[in-house]
């Protein structure tokens, strides 16, 4: 009862936004009830973080507090979602992602079962439609997806009733980094509105990059991006992003020096060999000199300003070695809050009860 | 489950003095039964029970002269029924001592089926061993579903399954009382939202 009625709550108060930075131009006024409508409140699903309200992102952070305070415990081990099989389907290579929504669905209590691509039978050519049915047909009470093409997790929710979890699909979202980056910042900064954040590399294929922008826009940072031309979004040019584009209120420096400067926290993104293969880059030497963060260029930003890496990194291309395990670095502290913030994330989606799923067929 | 609204004629079924002598009493006989053991911890089940918790240890310090340590505990993670407050938030859980051998006061504000009691029952166990847990509730509204019985009680207050005991407390609700109030289905008050 009480929970029905906050939801609602919540929709109205996003619903009412309209006039918000995030507010998808192309959308009409419709697709702003839908931010509300598709949350993590009200659909089973996670698979982007624009489909989560301000309202939405600060109740998960506030619930990986109190998971935070779990992953700490002597004995940690909930019985929260004993009973439920979650299981996590990589169709690309990870390390922390993986791992930590393993621990995260273990500490919780869940089974969690791992599906390697290479020994299962996707190897032998099943299709995706095919392996989610067949892991729908075990019961699987949560899936958890990593997949090289975007949109490929949207597609298995469609054909699942399980709650499905998007763990980065192509370059388009990963919301639960994006949502781990906000619990980081709001731990150590105290808050997030106002704070500056700039964000240094990939930006064009960087999946974190895409969901962090949009996270931060959202939750009322101030966003500064940089990076060379060629890995920067068609049409994002030196200045303030255009009005109505979905990453109005976004800056766009045209240095790093420029974008450093004055921030409360510096992501630097990973740099990938293939960009250099495919000519984006002329040497990853030359990237490192020009966008790499040292110390030098960390000084320019607000004294004991965060740095802050997705992982894995490139110690030398985007992050020196100095740095990257420097007093100023939270890149553990973002593993650790990885599981706290997917606790949040898988404790919300499963553990609603037979009430609640019979309310979400009513119309 | 048909859903309920608050009827506006509440009742007051404790007023400030009323929950201040409970609590008062509480405490001595948390000292008496327990024989002055300096090991005492009090632990209070998130929110209200916290603040309880904190008046019944700060009662405690005056009347014996030592401040037990108290702790909170959100034990939503030990729910058999987690969606019933699947709309908050976890908060984190603080233990400020190793419970092991200790003897443990459980404060909660309204004791009702117990599920919250066994839930939190379970959740202290992985903070230690207590050497005994006792539960002290400032409102007792019966309707158990477990085998859970409290060994502190500020008031028995029978009521009905439509109705709802709320417990406000000056640290988060600015004004202490306790009211009962008779909850009828949505639509017939429409003036007031439905609470817990």
């Amino acid at each position: 009862m009480t929970s029905s009625s906050t939801r609602r709550e919540v929709q109205s108060v996003a619903g009412a936004g309209s006039s918000l930075p995030y507010a998808e131009a192309p959308a009409k006024g419709g697709a702003v009830v839908s931010h509300a409508s598709t949350g993590l409140a009200r659909q089973r699903h996670l698979l982007d973080i624009d489909s989560l309200s301000p309202e939405e992102i600060t109740s998960l952070l506030d619930s990986a507090e109190g998971m935070l305070e779990v992953l700490g415990r002597d004995v940690k081990k909930t019985p929260a979602l004993r009973g439920k099989t979650i299981v996590t389907v990589f169709y690309e290579n990870s390390t922390r992602t993986r791992i930590s929504f393993e621990e995260a669905g273990k500490i919780l209590g869940a089974d969690v079962i791992n599906v390697s691509v290479s020994s299962s039978s996707v190897s032998k050519g099943e299709s995706l439609y095919n392996t989610a049915l067949t892991l729908q047909a075990m019961h699987v009470d949560a899936l958890i997806i990593r997949h090289p093409h975007a949109g490929a997790p949207h597609f298995v929710a469609r054909h699942v009733k399980a709650p499905v979890v998007n763990a980065g699909d192509g370059m388009h979202a990963h919301p639960t980094q994006a949502l781990l980056d906000l619990f980081t910042l709001r731990q150590r900064l105290g808050g997030i509105a106002g704070k500056r954040v700039a964000i240094v590399g990939d930006v064009l294929y960087s999946r974190v990059a895409r969901s962090g922008i949009i996270g931060l826009l959202r939750m009322g940072a101030q966003v500064v991006v940089c990076g060379p031309p060629t890995l920067m979004p068609y049409g994002w040019l030196p200045g303030s992003a255009p009005a109505g584009s979905w990453y109005e209120g976004l800056e766009i420096a045209e240095s790093v020096e420029q974008a450093l400067d004055g921030a409360d926290a510096v992501m630097a993104l990973r740099i990938q060999q293939e960009r250099q293969d495919a000519g984006h880059l002329p040497d990853l030497r030359e990237y490192s000199n020009r966008y790499g963060i040292n110390r030098k260029r960390l000084s320019l930003a607000k004294e004991g300003a965060l740095l802050m890496h997705p992982g894995p990194m490139n110690e030398g291309v985007e992050i020196s070695s100095e740095v990257a395990h420097g007093a100023q670095s939270v890149i553990e502290e973002q593993v650790r809050n990885g599981v706290a913030l997917r606790m949040a994330v898988l404790y919300a989606l499963c553990s609603r009860g037979r009430d609640q799923a019979a309310a979400q067929e009513r119309p | 489950m048909t859903e309920l609204t608050a009827n506006p004629d509440g009742r007051v079924v404790l007023d400030a003095d009323d929950i201040r002598r409970a609590l008062a009493r509480i405490s001595h006989e948390i000292l008496e039964r327990n024989g002055g053991d300096r090991g005492l911890v009090l632990v209070g089940i998130e929110t209200r029970g916290v603040f309880i918790a904190r008046r019944l240890a700060a009662n405690i310090g005056q009347f014996e002269g030592f401040t037990p340590p108290v702790g909170a505990l959100d034990p939503r993670l030990y729910r058999d029924d987690p969606d019933q407050a699947s709309g908050q938030p976890v908060r984190p859980t603080s233990i400020p001592v190793s419970l092991e051998g200790r003897p443990v006061v459980l404060v909660d504000d309204v004791l009702y089926t117990g599920r919250t009691v066994r839930a939190a029952l379970n959740a202290l166990s992985d903070f230690g061993r207590a050497s005994r847990i006792q539960l002290a509730a400032l409102v007792d509204r019966g309707h158990r579903e477990l085998p859970i019985r409290p060994d502190y009680i500020g008031k028995n207050i029978p009521t009905g399954q439509d109705e709802r005991v709320h417990v406000k407390l000056a640290e988060v609700d600015d004004i202490d009382e306790v009211d009962l109030v008779r909850m009828s289905p949505v639509g017939t008050n429409p003036a007031v939202g439905a609470e817990a």
